[in-house]
């Protein structure tokens, strides 16, 4: 009778407990995103910081990403106020660097900060590569549903999100991003009448 | 009061309901009056800012621990709560900024879980635990009220009492 009982309460615990055992193997502070894969979110924002050679805007000139189709972008929301931005920044400036030469934009979007802090922590800091943007009201930053910064998205040149990055990202990671998709997206364009 | 016939209070505790109701709802009268102007009618402040409410109670701060967007009193919090207000104002349906939201922050942003896939295990998981507890209730209770002289009073300890 009473191993009947014992077997009658493990059948019943054990789903529990492997159901708590699977739970354990998750990463509780990994949240999957919804974006890889899908079209990117438009944006239209006004750029308060130039940036330097290749990537350069106008500052007060409107940089929207529909106007960057065919070229691959690479978008970076950062703040003055956020620590592992600074240890990113370098990286960023030296990949937009890097390549200058291919159809590549990079740009920078300030996130919940004051521009004249955005601009100071820029100066401080030796300049930037690329261009910042001003992002009011934080628009884009809830349409690439943003949990914190920096984080980076690489839009491929068809506007599509191909590489979402939380967290600081390295030079090596980001052109290998871009130039992968930079290699994928070559063919594909001259493939129908090249092959 | 009290001298005053059952009819009579009746009637006046009804004409003090409507006047409780109609104080509570000012904002509500513009409305009635102007939606037949516009093909987009405004909706009333107060309808907007408690569909807002609301929705921003029902979505998931996402730089907070388990706090709602209303009632986190994060930047990103309040950003997001003025988007809500803003669509609601355009005229989006609850549906509509709720999926906007779930397009953007996948199934984290809901405070609840939709019930289906996986999820539904949560909903039918405690329904299932209650029932098994009322079979295993209801067993044990026919045991223990079965008359003496039945045939499952010998198994020992289970009816001391009688």
């Amino acid at each position: 009778m009473n191993w009947k009982r014992s077997a009658v309460a493990a059948a019943v615990a054990a789903p529990f407990i492997v159901l708590l055992a699977w739970g354990l193997t998750k990463d509780p502070r990994e949240i999957p995103s919804p974006l890889p894969g899908r079209q990117a979110p438009e944006f239209a924002l006004e750029v308060f910081i130039p940036g330097e050679g290749a990537h350069a805007r106008n500052v007060g000139d409107t940089v929207s990403l529909a106007a960057l189709r065919g070229k691959v972008v690479v978008l970076n929301f950062w703040a003055s106020w956020c620590l592992e931005c600074v240890t990113e920044h370098q990286d960023l400036s030296l990949a937009a660097r890097q390549l200058a030469g291919k159809p590549v934009q990079f740009v920078g979007v300030l996130y919940n900060d004051v521009k004249d802090a955005g601009r100071q922590w820029v100066a401080q800091r030796g300049g930037e590569a690329y261009p910042a943007l001003d992002d009011p009201g934080a628009r884009a930053a809830i349409d690439y549903g943003l949990y914190g910064v920096p984080e980076t998205f690489v839009i491929d040149p068809s506007g599509k999100i191909a590489y979402k990055h939380t967290g600081p990202i390295w030079a090596g990671l980001l052109t290998a991003k871009v130039d992968s998709i930079l290699a994928a997206a070559t063919p594909a364009a001259s493939g129908p009448k090249g092959e | 009061m009290t001298a005053l016939p059952p009819l009579r209070r009746a009637r006046w505790l009804r004409l003090a309901g409507i006047l409780l109701v109609g104080a509570s709802l000012p904002a509500q009268q513009p409305r009635s009056a102007d939606p037949a102007g516009r093909a987009a009618p405004a909706l009333p402040d107060s309808v907007v800012e408690a569909r807002t409410t609301a929705l921003a109670g029902s979505l998931r701060c996402p730089v907070c621990q388990g706090l709602s967007i209303q009632d986190s009193p994060s930047e990103l919090a309040q950003q997001m709560r003025a988007l809500i207000k803003s669509q609601v104002a355009e005229g989006k349906s609850d549906a509509e900024v709720r999926g906007y939201f779930l397009s953007k922050y996948g199934e984290f942003i809901l405070l609840e879980p939709r019930a289906r896939g996986f999820n539904l295990l949560a909903y039918l998981l405690p329904a299932a635990i209650l029932a098994l507890g009322g079979v295993i209730v209801a067993l044990n209770v026919r045991r223990w009220t079965r008359p003496s002289g039945g045939a499952g009073a010998q198994t020992g300890g289970s009816s001391p009492g009688a």
